[in-house]
């Protein structure tokens, strides 16, 4: 089986958000990016877990420039066989997901793996996209997916529960927590990720036609109004009343 | 130029989800002008409703098999060029997000997913505001395509009334075949699910241990809140993990959050700053969750919550 698992680079959880140049982009002095969690600890990791049980390879695929290649490493050195990068800023979801499509079109991959969003941009709009442009089946939020070799029984996240597919052949997935376990690379995964083939190849026009014209922060909070721990019926009170939230 | 509002539906009634993606249909309408045809697929029993959250119009497609993105993003595409639709709206749910990317590739659409302001035209361009970085920034956002595609997030614009309800069309759109088969849905009842809830109380570790919770369910049972509980305590099992918020778990946008022993690391609070209303009871003063919270009480949980579900049942009562 090939599956492509497809990897971001997002600003760290604790990241200190700010902008710049009258708040049009996002300020990166200062701010450590990682590998999306979603595409790392669970994408990444079940990709994994079904090659070392069925066979075939696992390819990591970037958008992105050179500063991405240790974090395109990390996912070598966590175990995939080898990575792509697209060399190009990955500045719209369909853009990204236009070369993702046209890479997994040329390579004959059995399943397209995503994270279920980035932590930057909250989107999760990826996944569908290469969907729809590969003409294949999507299931999003999936925190469980067993696979024979032949068919693949998956389990998505719905509001309030789990539904359950089962699907012969090829198809995309957006992974969520469950789906697997995060892998730590060890010393020998790090070594051998300096010695596995990374191909930098050039993008494919694509345009994509929302851009971002500005940033705000969200207005702040009025304060904390404290409340004595023999007064409850003052707090129920004032989500009542100021808060008019019961 | 108008609005189609994909209008979600489980076991036979339009959820409100539905209701909330029509309002904003409307509210769209009022800004950039047009009429709202709200898509409903699957047989309903309320769809007539939708009229009262401003549908001005409401198609029912007899679909009877389980979502498929695939599918369901061919309907509304079909249904949107049928009806001169320009702007599409669905909710940011688990269907709506799998539906977006879709639309947006088949209809050489613009997408901005979780949208929590009103979009406006500027020109041919429309603009519309949405969070980024899990809520610690918004970004206003201009789709410069003809076609548009908005998911919308939930709870943000809570559905009023603004007219009648009204007849519902049965369309014959070509649904085409899906190529996979669902073989089990399993939801729990009774309950609202986490991402739709507007009262949520939340407990972390602080309560010690699982067999502590019956304060919890009792608060949320007065309150007719749905629980959730923090990583670590779904991690070590004392809770299901499907009522893990924050970061990797779900994220909620109540219009109350009630935290619990939470101490409120960045990861949690990730998932539930959204929230409207934020109460945080914690015995310890440092707890970083005192700083994102409204209404925050210092001392123990144990003494507090029981506390807090009488006052509340008092009100209840009285109310």
């Amino acid at each position: 089986m090939n599956l492509l698992v497809c990897i971001s680079k997002t600003p760290e959880t604790t990241a200190r958000i700010a902008f710049k140049d009258g708040n049009s982009s996002f300020d990166t002095d200062g701010v450590q990016f990682i590998m999306n969690p979603y595409d790392e600890w669970y994408a990444l990791v079940r990709a994994l877990e079904l090659k070392e049980q069925h066979g075939g390879k696992v390819i990591t695929i970037n958008v992105g420039d050179t500063s991405n290649d240790p974090m395109i490493r990390k996912s070598l050195a966590i175990g995939a066989d080898e990575a792509v990068r697209i060399d190009a800023d990955a500045n719209s979801s369909f853009f990204v997901a236009k070369q993702i499509a046209e890479y997994a079109k040329a390579n004959d991959i059995n399943i397209i793996f995503t994270g279920k969003e980035t932590i930057d941009y909250n989107s999760a709009e990826v996944g569908g996209m290469v969907a729809e442009m590969l003409d294949l089946p999507y299931f999003s939020f999936v925190s469980k997916m067993e696979h024979d070799g032949d068919k693949a029984i998956v389990t998505r996240d719905i509001e309030g529960g789990v539904e359950v597919a089962e699907i012969s052949g090829k198809f995309v997935l957006s992974a969520a927590k469950g789906l697997a376990e995060q892998r730590i690379p060890n010393m020998r995964g790090i070594m051998m990720a300096k010695r596995k083939p990374l191909a930098v190849i050039p993008a494919i026009e694509a345009e994509g036609n929302v851009k971002v014209n500005k940033y705000e922060l969200p207005p702040e909070k009025a304060g904390i109004t404290m409340i004595e721990a023999n007064d409850m019926d003052r707090l129920v009170k004032l989500l009542n009343e100021e808060a008019k939230v019961i | 130029m108008s609005i189609l509002v994909f209008a979600e539906s489980a076991k036979g009634k339009i959820k409100k989800a539905g209701f909330e993606a029509t309002y904003f249909g409307h509210l769209t309408a009022q800004s950039i002008g047009g009429d709202v045809i709200s898509v409903v697929i699957g047989d309903t029993t309320n769809a007539k409703d939708l009229g009262k959250y401003g549908a001005t119009k409401v198609i029912q497609v007899a679909d009877q098999r389980s979502f498929d993105s695939g599918i369901y993003a061919s309907i509304l595409a079909q249904l949107a060029t049928e009806n001169g639709a320009t702007t599409i709206i669905v909710n940011h749910s688990s269907s709506g997000k799998s539906l977006g990317g879709r639309l947006a590739v088949k209809m050489a659409a613009g997408l901005v997913s979780g949208v929590n302001s009103v979009p406006v035209m500027d020109g041919a361009s429309m603009r519309v505001k949405k969070p980024v970085f899990s809520g610690k920034a918004i970004a206003e956002c201009e789709i410069t395509s003809i076609n548009k595609v908005l998911t919308l997030m939930g709870n943000a614009f809570p559905p009023l009334e603004v007219g009648g309800p009204i007849s519902v069309e049965d369309s014959k759109v070509d649904c085409g075949s899906s190529v996979y088969k669902v073989t089990e849905t399993k939801t729990v009842d009774g309950v609202v699910p986490l991402p739709e809830a507007e009262l949520v109380v939340s407990a972390g570790r602080g309560m010690k241990g699982p067999e502590n919770w019956g304060i919890i369910e009792e608060l949320a049972q007065a309150l007719g809140a749905t629980t959730a509980c923090s990583r670590p305590v779904a991690d070590t099992g004392w809770r299901p993990h499907h009522e893990h918020v924050g970061q990797t778990g779900v994220a909620v946008r109540p219009n109350l959050y009630i935290a619990i022993g939470i101490s409120g690391a960045i990861q949690h609070l990730a998932g539930v700053n959204s929230s409207k209303t934020i109460v945080v009871i914690n015995k310890d003063p440092e707890a970083p969750f005192f700083k994102a919270a409204d209404y925050g009480v210092c001392a123990d949980l144990f003494d507090v919550v029981p506390a807090l579900t009488l006052a509340i049942k008092k009100y209840k009562t009285n109310a």
